[in-house]
């Protein structure tokens, strides 16, 4: 099972919802607030719903209240992978 | 005197309403009284890849509200409410063969259109989505009207042979209320002496529910959908979508009192701001909103003091009503605190542009009867929602000024102030 | 939104508030023909063609093929994370909205609250980003739609996306009333100014050049189904066949003249004079159309009679009854070929609800420059005896009037006057 690094979920990031031309996500930013970089709820819930549908996980409703850094929102990410890879395909039961 | 009541002052003298439950404007109005809810499990398609599958629906049989074939064939939901509420509305004021067509418009309101329509159609000429070359084979006549919501208006103008000015003004979910207040607008600058105004959206389709689920606006409360819209409760966890329409009939003062027509209200103050903030999100101190109910309030030449009954927005999203409890007390002062406010989203739903609309019926309704409507399913109110919100159960009281307001995606906020005609000298 | 009733009854224009003949201070162009105002100026000066068969998806199985796209913009111009949010009409009107308001001198952050509005005119709303999400939502389930699309798509996302990116508090909306909206909006932020808001944005930009926007278009029965970019929109002419639909549209600054006057407005390219909209009667009623008596009511809104007119941009629909009917509507109120008539739409298209605000910012650049632009791909020659339509070149005039006419599909008329400084 692969897991989800800083930089598949900044390019995440850029691709859902672009980048901060102020902000340099190529610096320390994994525990910089997510609103201090740029991405509003709007932007993570995009993001959020991407990585839900790439790695047949499912973060909750509230995943983006709780993630509020990239660093939680990794955690996040790979412990739901961690329990996904347990319990076989979960995940994709929103797909058509 | 002021300005202001120099300028041609408008009432409302038609209602007509396609709301969840029953059609038409008395069972709307019995039910709201009522305290009862009209939300569901989704029963127009399968709803069940969905996260939320919560809705109001109307119980709407197109032909048996008198449309033609072609009507039920050609036109989308949207259209087909508009013009049974327009319909119901002009017969009520009997305004009929009594205004000059010139002096006569139509303004109608949406936030979503056709969209109904327009999400049907998309999968039939995509092959459900396999052709990004959609099929031209395949496109019903129909597109175009579909295409541009305009046509609703049209259709209206013909029913009501309105010849003055016409158009949809669209603002989200402000919609219900720009439209009447543009159209306010137009009759106290005197380009019309009459005109038919109100708001439809009959949106609950796919890409809709869809669009709602990915931002989480929405309900997930599926295992208990008559109680899930639950404006300033605790426990609310989203909104219901809705779907309806209400039109009015607006007219010049003098224009309705020559013929002897009764005034439900009038049309006392309205303004509008945005909050240039976010296309979703709202500042947490409600102060575009409050904004928008200070300088209605003062258009009107009203103090907040005399404001008898306020209808929020209310639509039972966590951030929403708190912006709103804000809202409240910025602009209305300490008798934010004794003012009862209610939401019928608790019953009828959100239905997007249009409930702003039926929210103002229901203001009108309110005042005519002396009741006003309670916000059902609040059983734990918020703390921090700490005003009077008339849970549960209707409320006699004498009604003369109402305050009703609206805030929608796009950042937009809006008040209208209706009063007893004859209320303001 | 939408407007008040006016709060500051000390000022003296007889009306609450503002005045009610705002001026316009900036312009914001985007079109087929040139991006900005004066690269479009020059171009349709020159009679510049921006219509051609479609590049953007492939309209080989469409009974039509041609429109006026936008093919030099680059969205790099904007910031980076409104991309993924933004339809290409949304990424246009945002460089219009910045254009006219740098071209005003001015940024409404710096204005006191809610001093500043934006009212836009929309057609369809962002429907090619709509298209996309359909695709995802059929062919992959509802999971892959975009958080974006809840309004992305819808009638004022320009509104709304504008207002956030210039601070922009006042009264805001769309308004929609098919290609007759971009004089509708514009009427409709007047009366905000009336009302006490000192400037308002408005106008159009629009545009739905994909594949499901096409279907639904080739479906209003307006369109030509000709393949010859110069023999296919040709209004006024024997050989008229429909019209051909094009993306972009213009912005204007309104602003109420005394605080022009007072921030010194760097320029001022005229005032909104008069406007009025009317809805035509039932086809087979017998009734008169009433683009003419939307024509008289904004000459007597502007206070001025059909002589003080000096140009009329016409809505020129290249349909041979509209056409008939908007040319029986003029010669009836300015006499046979009694006012230079012309259509620069003839080079862009139509612009849905683009096309009338771009008009009104071709009629302005007309009264500052004392110049008509021309109509090409026409003649004039059948319609010689009833039109003085200005076509093989600019014509110099003295101008100081000049009224823009459109009508939207299902019966709307719109005509706005514009005058000219003294």
């Amino acid at each position: 099972m692969t897991l989800l690094t800083l930089s598949d979920l900044l390019v995440l990031l850029r691709e859902c919802a672009g980048e901060e031309e102020s902000v340099d996500l190529g610096g320390d930013v994994e525990d910089v607030p997510f609103d201090a970089l740029g991405y509003d709820s709007l932007a993570l819930l995009n993001t959020v719903g991407r990585i839900e549908r790439d790695h047949g996980i499912r973060l909750g409703d509230g995943a983006v209240e709780k993630a509020t850094t990239p660093r939680a929102l990794l955690e996040m990410t790979n412990a739901a992978l961690t329990g996904a890879s347990a319990s076989a395909g979960g995940g994709a039961a929103r797909d058509k | 005197m002021s300005k202001f009541h120099d300028a041609r002052r408008v009432v409302i003298t038609g209602i007509g309403v396609v709301a969840p439950g029953d059609v038409g404007t008395k069972p709307f109005w019995e039910m709201l009284t009522a305290g009862r809810t009209a939300t569901r499990l989704i029963s127009s398609f399968d709803a069940s890849p969905f996260r939320s599958r919560v809705a109001a629906e109307c119980d709407f049989d197109p032909a048996a509200e008198g449309l033609s074939q072609r009507q039920v064939r050609a036109w989308d939901r949207t259209t087909q409410f508009a013009y049974v509420a327009a319909k119901e509305a002009l017969a009520d004021s009997g305004v009929t063969g009594e205004a000059d067509p010139l002096r006569t418009g139509v303004m109608a309101g949406t936030a979503c259109g056709m969209t109904r329509s327009l999400d049907r159609e998309y999968a039939v000429v995509s092959d459900e989505g396999r052709l990004w070359q959609v099929d031209d084979a395949h496109g019903v006549p129909y597109l175009y009207d579909y295409f541009v919501p305009s046509s609703m208006a049209a259709e209206i103008a013909w029913l009501a042979k309105a010849e003055g000015p016409a158009g949809v003004v669209s603002a989200g979910c402000t919609s219900g209320i720009d439209v009447l207040t543009h159209a306010a607008d137009l009759v106290r600058d005197g380009a019309a002496d009459v005109m038919v105004a109100g708001a439809s959206d009959a949106a609950i389709s796919p890409i809709t529910v869809a669009c709602f689920d990915a931002i989480k606006a929405t309900t997930p409360r599926n295992d208990e959908p008559e109680t899930a819209s639950r404006p300033f409760d605790r426990t609310r966890d989203g909104f219901v979508l809705g779907e309806g329409a209400a039109f009015f009939v607006l007219e010049e003062y003098a224009h309705a009192r020559r013929r002897g027509a009764r005034a439900y209200a009038e049309v006392a103050g309205y303004a509008g701001r945005c909050n240039a903030y976010s296309m979703t999100g709202l500042r947490p101190d409600g102060r575009e909103l409050a904004e928008a109910v200070s300088r209605a309030l003062d258009t009107a030449r009203l103090d907040p003091s005399e404001v008898d009954y306020v209808n929020a927005h209310g639509s039972a999203t966590k951030q929403n009503d708190l912006h709103e409890t804000a809202a409240f007390k910025r602009s209305l002062g300490p008798h934010a605190y004794s003012v009862p406010i209610s939401s019928v989203k608790s019953m009828i739903g959100h239905s997007l542009g249009a409930i702003c609309a039926l929210e103002v019926a229901a203001s009108a309704l309110a005042i005519e009867h002396g009741v006003i409507p309670p916000t059902a399913n609040l059983r734990q109110p918020d703390p921090d929602c700490d005003l009077d919100y008339v849970p549960l159960v209707a409320r006699e009281a004498a009604v003369s000024t109402v305050v009703s307001v609206a805030s929608g995606f796009g950042g937009f906020q809006s008040a209208v102030v209706l009063t007893e005609p004859g209320r303001r000298q | 939104m939408t407007a008040e009733l006016g709060r500051t009854p000390e000022t003296g224009t007889g009306r609450p508030g503002g005045s009610l003949r705002p001026v316009v201070t900036g312009l914001g162009v985007v079109t087929p023909i040139g991006l900005g105002t004066e690269r479009y100026w020059a171009a349709t000066l020159r009679g510049d063609s921006g219509i051609g068969r479609i590049t953007r998806f492939d309209p080989s199985g469409y009974t039509s093929s041609l429109a006026g796209e936008i093919t030099d913009f680059d969205p790099a111009r904007l910031p980076n994370r409104l991309l993924p949010q933004t339809d290409l009409m949304t990424r246009l009107a945002l460089a219009a909205a910045q254009e006219a308001l740098d071209d005003a001198g001015t940024d409404p952050r710096t204005m006191p609250d809610f001093a500043a509005g934006v009212v836009t005119a929309a057609s369809a709303g962002g429907f090619d980003f709509g298209q996309r999400e359909l695709e995802a939502l059929w062919s992959k389930g509802g999971a892959h739609v975009s958080a974006y699309q809840s309004f992305a798509w819808f009638y004022p996302v320009n509104s709304g996306q504008i207002s956030i990116r210039h601070g922009m508090r006042g009264p805001s909306g769309a308004l929609v009333a098919e290609q007759a909206g971009g004089l509708d909006a514009v009427a409709k932020a007047r009366r905000h100014i009336r009302d006490g808001t000192p400037l308002m944005l408005t106008g159009g930009v629009d545009g739905s050049l994909c594949p499901w926007g096409w279907l639904c278009m080739t479906r209003s029965g307006g369109l030509t189904t000709r393949t010859d970019p110069r023999r296919a929109y040709l209004p006024f002419s024997p050989d008229a066949s429909g019209y051909v639909p094009g993306e972009g549209g213009a912005l204007l600054v309104l602003e109420d003249p005394r605080a022009a006057a007072e921030r010194a407005a760097p320029r001022i390219y005229g005032q909104i004079a008069g406007c009025a909209s009317t809805f035509d009667p039932r086809p087979g009623s017998g009734r008169e159309p009433g683009l003419r008596r939307a024509l008289r009511l904004a000459l007597d809104d502007a206070g001025i009679g059909p002589a003080d007119v000096d140009v009329v941009f016409a809505d020129a629909m290249g349909i041979p009854a509209l056409d008939a009917a908007e040319t029986q509507a003029l010669a009836a109120e300015f006499g046979p070929c009694g006012v230079p008539v012309t259509a620069p739409k003839t080079m862009t298209g139509r612009l849905l609800a683009g096309g009338a605000s771009l008009d009104l910012a071709a009629a302005l650049l007309s009264l500052r420059d004392q110049v008509i632009p021309p109509t090409v791909h026409v003649d004039g020659g059948d319609a010689r005896d009833a039109l003085d339509l200005v076509v093989g070149g600019p014509r110099p005039a003295r101008l100081r009037h000049a009224l823009v006419l459109a009508r939207g599909r299902g019966g709307f008329n719109s005509a706005m006057v514009v005058r000219g400084r003294d």
